[in-house]
């Protein structure tokens, strides 16, 4: 029998998130690249909440698309709603979350994979990778055809030996309903990978005309509407948006859940996967917060032309008749019509101590994998994953520095560090308090962050280059003005004070001095700044949080500072940590299984000590290793 | 995971460190090291000489200075870069060895702009500047781990179960708030911050006020945790062991009526009324008629020069003898309590006879009869603690490390507070919040870790 066979520089295994960004990030630089999935119909699914952001994630998504990525466009063309939240916090912690239309979302990005040069899109299931000498060479499919590849990107999400549950019904597939991606695993475990198995879960969709949302709290979106990506004119996005709802679980629902815990696949120990702590199902939730007597419930639409609503907070393997029943006792849900059931799905992925930095397998020169497939969730997690999967698949091809993002650069440095540095028990989500820098990594800077990176990259053109480093000079001049201008403390000025409730001054100051006070704002300042510069609304908006903020910003960027000196340091890949003697046995263990990059990097590693961190530094400095490689 | 704030200082190479560089509690000379580019003017900010103008490798003759007050003499060496042990500016100050003084230098040096060193950090120094040969890499490593190994058991030791517990539960306060602020950020239609910041403030002025208690533990916690060293002395026969024995309450020494039969110093530990002495019983001090009496009393007399207190004790039955004018000119200046024993017979000396000779504390007891004991324990809180002593016996800092530690925490809760009152929004109080945290774990040896997020998901129920 004759097979298939087809030569490509890159290919991506999986269509979701991560795969998507990743192979439009490979073809975009000029690689010739076929991406598969298990079925067309579901490029850049969105099989769990019907959204994209939320706080930390809004950042993530922000970072990709000023990267050069794809989802921040993807989902201001298909979005129905759109919030700000956190506005009445601190800047840092502003996060941008959309409703999207599922079907449409998935729709546009298919359109955007078709109409990209060098991008093939192949319905197919990847049965091995094709390993030489520790160098992938390519993969191969369900029906023999081989693929050749200089590099391939693993992207498989939640596919690879996927079974749902709910009650005693095990179905053999992956969200959705798709089918499971059933060999893949066992080719890679026999190329040494070491493989793991996580759980996540979703909750029931219900027909939207069975709900009763009188009983229910509505949430509107925000009046004026902020783009996700830095391209989209904010003009262009003012569109009539759908509601969203509150309501909440009960005593009755409770009661219902604990009298049928033991139905639940959860806790009858059908499911071995390891589920993620901040997603918990509504069984969970009732048993490990016992004393709370309600939770709450987001009700989200599906999209425009979609009857199902999904419902956040209540995600469930309990078996279909228990489903109904405690559906039924949620104010608003008396009446509810099941579209779908609610599920629990289990799933193998890495163990992602095994990658690099760039995202590289250590083992398998050539290979790399983003997404869900890394143990992450999320698909902001997914696609910032997939975007440096991809990128770094193509600079390994075109044989040029790959890029590594730290944990001062950006939220995805601290979600790439976090995976292959630290040990992943569950499903890993990104959250703002994992981001020690969080002050300077904000999703309104995030363009002044990384679009020079994007643009050495290749993904960003000039134009969007100039663009924003045009902003970067308004913004650093006008900072430098307002802190050079002085008023006196005359009549004039004092009465300004007064008329906006701020304390008269009784000597002269500089405007940035004034704007540091809480009450006043730059803009409140326009009456007494004549000199002013027109300026546009995001340079403003920076102006203002580095005046406001100063102090705390000069902390960080002294914490930095530090943090990036250890970053610098790098440790070359061949030491052997066995012949450090002086390291304790849990320290070489650790070092020896992680192979930090850096110092830096080793001094997060869990069970490496300063003082073992001491003994590698002069381990390094003496060049022992590099007698030893000589030998 | 190696906590980013600790873990900065192992590999900042160029600033400023020091650290005790003599086994503690053991030498009568105790060294302090400084080393790095601030050595001398780290050290000149605490010394009444001018210390740049020291010229490098002399020793100089000096007071260590608090403010106004002399903390101790001592001597002081300066040795410029490069010829010095790590190639940096070092200053070397030689106190006395005792632990209370010790610990408050260091205390003193590391509030004036140095650091304190990590386990063998200054023969990491030596050897990344050149000091110390290539080859001998494999010894500065096991000298890295084996001084990582005992200060961390140094450091353990210095660390009461009680002031653990204490540190663990401002810890966990600490951290409760924190987990709070964090799950309301994430989850902000679930969560809400409104008038967070008062209730916040109310706590953290708590949490304030329980580090700012232990901190001034410090000077009184050398001595309590140290004990403070008590030499008795007196002519045979005054009553020296059964004033220790009464004291003690148990049959240690041998009492008896034998001039010079205590011959071997003695040493115990005892607690009076919460005060911790090491006492040294002394073999009675007179002209030695034969060579044991002769190393019993020259013993006596090295440990009265190391003393913190001394108890002369006064036959009041007898007359004072030439034994008792020798041992009184002995006591010039010294840290003196005068007890006047025996009050149970017949007095042939009295307390007006002896304020005369010696310019002392002065109480009559009869250690027989177990007599006015409790004035003794009196007269020492006077003299030591500012006459009384915290209720909370146990929990005391004693190290300067562990201070530091608290002085960290401290100033990070005095910036939350800042932050409040000026209005910040929520998310900035955690910045300052975690950094408290964080030095706090350093005195019991606790990292970060991923204590945060475990502790948002144990105690907050979040998610979709």
């Amino acid at each position: 029998m004759e097979h298939v066979e087809e030569t490509y520089d890159i290919a991506v295994v999986g269509a979701g998130h991560a795969g998507c960004e990743a192979a439009l990030a490979s073809a975009r630089l000029g690689l010739n690249t076929i991406i598969f999935t298990v079925s067309m119909d579901s490029v850049a699914l969105m099989p769990c909440n019907p959204n994209v952001g939320g706080t930390s994630k809004g950042h993530l998504v922000r970072e990709v698309d000023a990267l050069g990525g794809e989802m921040g466009k993807n989902i201001d063309k298909t979005f129905i709603q759109s919030r700000m939240l956190n506005t009445s916090k601190g800047p840092a912690v502003h996060s941008l979350r959309a409703q999207a239309d599922k079907a449409m979302y998935s729709l546009e990005m298919r359109k955007t994979l078709q109409n990209t040069e060098n991008l093939t899109l192949r319905q197919a299931e990847v049965c091995e990778i094709l390993v030489e000498e520790g160098k992938i060479t390519g993969v191969k499919t369900f029906s023999g055809a081989t693929y050749h590849a200089s590099a391939v990107v693993l992207c498989t999400g939640t596919y690879l030996n996927a079974r749902c549950l709910y009650g005693d019904v095990i179905e053999q597939t992956g969200p959705n309903g798709l089918k499971a991606a059933t060999h893949l695993t066992d080719s890679l475990k026999a190329n040494g990978v070491e493989m793991m198995r996580f759980k996540t879960g979703t909750p029931a969709r219900i027909d939207r005309k069975s709900i009763d949302f009188s009983k229910m709290e509505v949430q509107h979106g925000d009046e004026r509407i902020t783009p996700f990506s830095f391209t989209t004119d904010p003009d262009s996005v003012q569109i009539p948006q759908v509601d969203c709802y509150l309501t909440y679980t009960n005593e009755k629902t409770h009661e219902i859940i604990r009298d049928h815990i033991n139905e639940s696949p959860m806790y009858s120990g059908v499911i071995e996967g390891t589920g993620p702590r901040y997603c918990p199902s509504i069984e969970d939730k009732v048993v490990k917060f016992a004393d709370k007597n309600r939770h709450q419930l987001f009700v989200e639409p599906e999209g425009l032309y979609n009857n199902e609503m999904y419902i956040s907070g209540m995600s469930s393997s309990m078996p279909e008749y228990v489903q109904y029943e405690m559906y039924h006792t949620v104010a608003g849900l008396e009446n509810a019509k099941i579209v779908r059931n609610a599920y629990a799905i289990e799933y193998d992925c890495i163990d992602s101590n095994q990658l690099y930095p760039t995202l590289e397998f250590k083992n398998i020169k050539g290979l790399y994998s983003g997404g869900q497939f890394n143990g992450s969730s999320g698909y902001e997690e997914a696609a910032a994953q997939g975007l440096i999967a991809g990128i770094n698949a193509a600079m390994h091809v075109l044989k040029k520095d790959e890029i590594i993002l730290d944990r001062s650069d950006a939220y995805i440095g601290v979600l790439i560090d976090d995976l292959v540095t630290k040990k992943n028990f569950e499903p890993y989500r990104m959250m703002t308090s994992r981001a020690e820098y969080r002050l300077m990594l904000r999703q309104d800077n995030a363009d002044l962050r990384l679009t020079r990176i994007g643009h050495e990259v290749g993904l960003i053109d000039d134009d969007r280059y100039n663009s924003v480093i045009l902003k970067e000079e308004l913004i650093k001049r006008e900072i430098a003005r307002i802190k050079e201008v002085r008023v006196g403390a005359s009549n004039e000025i004092n009465s300004f004070l007064e008329s906006i409730g701020s304390a008269p001054l009784d000597k002269g100051v500089s405007l940035a001095d004034l704007m540091r006070r809480p009450e006043i704002s730059y803009d409140m300042l326009k009456d007494i700044d004549p000199e002013r510069p027109d300026l546009k609304a995001d340079v403003k908006e920076q102006v203002e949080i580095n005046i406001k903020y100063e102090g705390y910003i000069e902390r960080q960027i002294k914490q930095i500072e530090e943090y990036k000196k250890l970053e610098s340091k790098k440790i070359p890949d061949i030491i052997d940590y066995d012949d450090v003697k002086s390291l304790r046995i849990e320290a070489r263990q650790k070092l020896s299984k992680i192979r930090p990059i850096s110092i830096g990097q080793a001094s997060r590693i869990s069970g490496v000590s300063p003082a073992d961190i001491s003994v590698l530094l002069v381990y390094l400095q003496s060049g022992k290793y590099l007698k030893k490689d000589n030998e | 995971m190696v906590d980013e704030v600790f873990f900065m200082s192992t590999f900042n190479s160029n600033d400023t460190i020091a650290a005790v560089s003599t086994a503690p509690g053991q030498a009568g000379i105790s060294i302090i090291r400084i080393s790095g580019d601030e050595a001398v003017s780290v050290a000149d900010r605490i010394f009444n000489k001018d210390v740049s103008d020291i010229p490098s490798h002399t020793i100089t003759y000096g007071h260590i200075l608090d403010g106004q007050e002399i903390v101790d003499e001592v001597l002081l060496s300066v040795f410029k870069a490069p010829r010095s042990y790590t190639a940096e500016d070092i200053v070397e100050i030689n106190c006395h060895g005792g632990y209370y003084v010790t610990e408050k230098i260091l205390s003193l040096v590391l509030n004036n702009g140095a650091r304190l060193a990590d386990p063998g950090e200054f023969t990491k120094r030596a050897f990344l500047n050149g000091r110390i040969d290539l080859c001998e890499a494999e010894s500065v490593m096991d000298i890295i781990r084996s001084t990582d190994e005992s200060s961390h058991k140094v450091s353990m030791a210095q660390l009461s179960g009680r002031l653990s517990d204490e540190i663990r539960s401002i810890r966990e306060k600490i951290l409760h708030e924190v987990a709070f602020i964090e799950a309301a950020l994430d989850d902000p239609e679930h969560y809400t911050l409104d008038d967070y910041g008062k209730d916040l403030l109310v706590t953290v002025d708590k949490i304030r006020e329980e580090v700012s208690v232990l901190l001034n533990t410090f000077d009184e916690g050398a001595l309590i945790k140290n004990g403070i060293k008590t030499v008795i002395v007196g002519k045979p026969n005054a009553g020296k062991s059964s004033l220790l024995n009464a004291l003690s309450k148990n049959e240690r020494a041998i009492v008896t009526d034998i001039p010079g039969t205590t011959r071997d110093v003695i040493e115990q530990e005892i607690l009076l009324s919460g005060i911790k002495l090491i006492l040294f019983d002394t073999a009675g001090i007179r002209e030695a008629s034969d060579t044991v009496e002769k190393i019993g009393i020259d013993r006596s007399l090295s440990l009265i020069d190391k003393a913190d207190l001394i108890i002369y004790v006064v036959d009041s039955s007898t007359i004072l003898d030439e034994n008792d004018e020798k041992i009184i000119s002995c006591l010039n200046g010294m840290p003196v309590i005068t007890v006047l024993n025996k009050t149970d017979l017949n007095e042939k000396t009295s307390e007006d006879d002896l304020k005369k000779r010696i310019d002392s504390a002065l109480i009559s007891v009869s250690a027989k009869n177990e007599l006015g004991l409790d004035k003794l324990s009196d007269e020492i809180k006077k003299m030591f603690f500012g006459g009384s002593i915290m209720e909370k016996e146990d929990i005391y800092i004693t190290s300067a490390r562990h201070k530091k530690c608290l002085s960290d925490c401290l100033n990070s809760l005095n910036l939350v507070k800042n932050s409040i009152e000026n209005g910040m929004s929520e998310d900035f109080y955690s910045i300052d919040l975690m950094d408290a945290y964080v030095s706090l774990g350093h005195i019991i040896g606790e990292s970060m870790e991923d204590d945060l997020v475990d502790k948002i998901f144990s105690e907050f129920c979040m998610g979709k």
